[in-house]
């Protein structure tokens, strides 16, 4: 049953993210990463992880999908502008592509990985335990990551600002 | 319109009498058959012999003889209805027979929904604690039929003197639930029935509303008593429209985005507990999740402006991107205030947000103390922009924007699109049942509740102090609040939605969230003595507030029920100069 | 193999993803196409930091790497677009190779 879950979710996802490459319509591009963002968040369901799940459609397919089309429709001259790349790009990049991802692949099944922890996972992670580790352990890094936000939120409203005003 | 002008339909009067005699002969007759069948199976199976119970007659019993003993009834009432449609129809003109119709129809479905939660509860039980395996079908199971029928047998039906449910014919349909997948599927039909009732009934609901608040009636003449048959006869029509696609835009996008639109809010029913059990996916993270599918949805009203390539739609569009964003920001803030006084993201179960405010109507997190009672108006006028309701339905505002993103959309796209927003309406009044009104909690003291285990205990207990009727109605009456304030009051402007969102909303959740994890710490982790005491006075001063606004809002609604015949109608008048 | 779950299906899928997602950043000439490869690509980081948390540490470490990388991404998106705007208010247009000037 699970695994047939992983397959389903991640046919959607791999094939959302094939979509994401080949559309030539940015609109497109973008529904498509929707469905590579679900597909994604449905296997951190898998994973045990729900409030990442939960944060990821929240944030990513919320937010920042939101603002990419937002951004599109601010920035298209019309809506069937279409700018493809030249055909030795196209190869170039296949190329690239393909060697990235059998080295990747060979690598990740070449290596024995380390067998994990001694006890089986009983109890995997929940929305408390992450809160807690956020809140002591990385401290640090979570009210960096709060001012970084907070100089991203000025530094777009001033980026973004009408240039005569 | 004497000549029926659709193509496939014969004309001929002689023709379509003749066609409705073979209907009602061959459904009569394959009617007849599968009863017949069911008789056979019932002297081969002997599905009312205790003694002749096995495990291997379950599957025949289930095919032969209730699967044809429904499908026999069904088809020869279907033939009946087919014979009698003109007495049938004039019955249902009678105003009352309509009325009564459609109230036994929702007593029976609150029946039904109740037997079978109380089926689940009686086979869950003890299949928690039974252990033996038996497969024999290949399918490994853990209880047989006698284990069910003695489970069953066990159980007194209420004033009937101590007679049991010891029917054997029960057992071999009880005997399916020990599976989780079988329990998921019936839960799975539940929640889609129970979403696709409410916007057909919202729907109506909203124009009769609209209509008492403008001083008419609203729909008055589909189905005999007050209209009730008008969404039905609306989603005839919305089905039999033409469907239209604009060539110039994008026509893939452009379905696409009803589906966005419409699926996310259906979702969101996985994760919204109707009682602490009465859940399908008890999630630890359910509020986010809930928060994230009502994010989704905007996604696809921004796609049905993008793909309509009309300059309405686009407008449409940007405007609700632009207010879902904002919105989302004081809706999600002031969402953690009960979050914060809970401790928990989880909806449902005993530890979850609802069940901390069990027991008295004081108890709710809106009393708890001001924080969290201007937290509940903040998300409620929240809520109202993230449904895209009146006064903020900027998107399709039709005075300015012809229909907004919907204005290139017809037919049963188009009622997708207000199947959505009425399922979303009812999650937002849902989620904020949950997290101030006490959920699933009637408001009574806990003292007085029966605890015992018998089933005339569980059933008070569901009718008056916990259960999923109590959420029903606490979630409709704030999904009534929000039709009320759509046609009170008038739309805003763009400038304005955005002015109240960043200028006022915002700072003063941000204060609101401030100022109360202040208070939580003062009285709960440093104990100020006089904060606390303070806490208490203000927590019974805005418990009164609630009591006087409710009987003054039943006071209003008595005071009109009775003078209605006085008010309709007459208020328009009396405004009028010279009156 | 195929019917248990283990961590290298999950290895595999991220690395396919990935390998898009540089393929998305190199072929597309829409500067908002690129952000979106770049989405892909941070899409594709977190599956293997929620795998290797589950598969082989069971703290909550890697979920809050990937809380962090979505936050980074957001963050990112924003500044990305707001960048955009101003690259389409002086070019009148989004398509990247004509971004090769310092001053217009």
């Amino acid at each position: 049953m699970d695994a047939l879950a992983f397959y389903i979710f991640a046919a959607l996802a791999l094939s959302s993210a094939v979509g994401v490459v080949v559309s030539k319509n940015i609109v497109r591009t973008a529904i498509c990463l929707l469905g590579t963002l679900g597909g994604v968040a449905c296997l951190y369901f898998l994973l045990d992880a729900n409030f990442l799940a939960a944060v990821q459609l929240i944030v990513y397919a919320g937010g920042t999908l939101i603002l990419i089309v937002f951004g599109v429709m601010l920035t298209s001259q019309s809506p069937w502008v279409v700018f493809s790349p030249t055909r030795g790009q196209v190869v170039a990049a296949c190329f690239v592509a393909l060697l990235m991802a059998t080295g990747l692949i060979t690598l990740f099944i070449s290596t024995d990985w380390p067998t994990g922890p001694a006890a089986p996972l009983t109890a995997s992670p929940k929305v408390a335990d992450v809160g807690t580790v956020l809140l002591t352990q990385y401290l640090a890094p979570f009210e960096v990551a709060s001012v970084l936000l907070l100089v991203v939120m000025i530094g777009a409203a001033y980026l973004a600002r009408s240039e005569k005003q | 319109m004497s000549q029926i002008t659709l193509p496939w339909v014969e004309r001929s009067p002689e023709k379509l009498s003749s066609y409705r005699r073979k209907a009602i002969f061959r459904l009569i007759l394959i009617g007849a058959l599968h009863l017949g069948l069911a008789g056979a199976a019932a002297l081969w199976l002997q599905p009312f012999n205790a003694d002749e119970l096995a495990d291997w007659k379950i599957v025949p019993t289930l095919v032969f003889f209730v699967g044809a003993l429904a499908a026999g009834l069904g088809l020869v009432t279907a033939g009946l209805a087919v014979a009698y449609y003109k007495q049938i129809g004039r019955l249902l003109l009678f105003s009352y027979t309509a009325f009564a119709i459609f109230c036994s129809a929702v007593v029976g479905v609150c029946l039904l929904v109740w037997l079978h939660a109380w089926l689940f509860h009686v086979v869950q039980h003890p299949v928690s604690k039974s252990t033996n395996e038996i497969a024999v079908i290949g399918i490994p199971y853990t209880m047989s039929v006698d284990d069910v029928y003695a489970t069953i047998s066990a159980v007194e039906i209420p004033f009937t003197g101590g007679r049991t449910l010891a029917i054997p014919l029960l057992a071999y349909l009880i005997w399916p639930l020990q599976f989780a997948f079988v329990r998921d599927v019936v839960a799975l039909a539940g929640i889609i029935g129970f979403v696709s009732i409410i916007p057909a009934f919202g729907i109506w609901w909203e124009r009769k509303v609209a209509g008492r608040i403008q001083s008419r009636m609203g729909p008055m003449r589909t189905g005999g008593w007050h209209g009730w048959a008008q969404s039905a006869a609306d989603g005839i029509k919305l089905v039999f429209k033409e469907d239209l696609i604009p060539p110039t835009g994008d026509p893939l996008l452009f379905k696409l985005a009803v589906y966005i639109a419409f699926i996310p809010p259906l979702l969101a029913f996985i994760a919204l507990p109707f009682a602490s059990a009465w859940v399908f996916r008890d999630l630890d993270v359910a509020l986010l999740f809930i928060l994230a599918m009502l994010g989704i949805e905007v996604l696809g009203v921004i796609l049905a402006g993008w793909a309509s390539n009309n300059k309405w739609s686009v407008y449409g569009a940007m405007r609700e991107a632009c207010q879902m964003v904002s919105y989302e920001i004081p809706m999600g803030m002031a969402l953690l205030i009960p979050v914060m006084m809970a401790g928990s993201l989880q909806l449902g179960g005993t530890e979850g947000i609802a069940s901390q405010q069990a027991g008295g109507f004081w108890n709710w997190f809106v009393f708890a103390n001001p924080w969290c009672f201007m937290a509940f108006f903040i998300y409620y006028t929240a809520s109202l922009a993230s449904c895209k309701r009146a006064p903020f339905d900027l998107p399709e505002s039709e005075s300015e924007l012809v229909a907004g993103f919907l204005t290139e959309y017809s037919g049963m796209r188009w009622s997708l699109f207000f199947f959505g927003e009425y399922v979303a309406m009812y999650v937002v009044s849902g989620l904020a049942v949950i997290l101030f009104l006490g959920g699933w909690g009637s408001g009574l003291p806990k003292e007085w509740m029966p605890t015992g285990d018998s089933l005339s205990d569980v059933f008070f207990r569901g009718l008056l102090f916990e259960g999923p009727l109590w959420f029903v109605i606490k979630t409709t009456a704030l999904f009534y609040v929000q039709m009320w304030i759509r046609w009170t009051l008038p739309r805003v402007r763009i400038d304005q939605v955005l002015y109240s969102c960043v200028q006022v909303l915002l700072p003063l959740t941000m204060i609101v969230l401030l100022v109360n994890t202040l208070w939580i710490l003062c009285t709960e982790h440093l104990k100020w003595a006089w904060l606390i005491t303070l806490n208490t006075w203000l927590h019974w001063i805005l418990v009164a507030i609630g009591v006087v606004v409710f009987l003054g809002c039943l006071g209003i609604a008595s005071y009109g029920y009775r003078n209605n015949r006085r008010l309709v109608g007459s208020m328009a008048a009396v405004q009028l100069p010279g009156s | 193999m195929l019917t248990e779950i283990g961590i290298n299906h999950y290895l595999v899928l991220s690395a396919l993803i990935f390998s898009l997602g540089i393929l998305c950043m190199a072929t597309k000439r829409n500067a908002i196409g690129i952000l979106i490869g770049v989405e892909l690509v941070l899409n594709s980081a977190n599956i293997n930091l929620v795998a290797f948390s589950k598969y082989q540490t069971g703290a909550a470490d890697g979920h809050v790497f990937a809380v962090f990388v979505i936050l980074l991404a957001a963050a990112e998106a924003a500044i990305a677009i707001a960048i955009f705007m101003n690259f389409y208010t002086s070019l009148r247009t989004i398509d990247v190779d004509r971004g090769d000037e310092l001053k217009n």
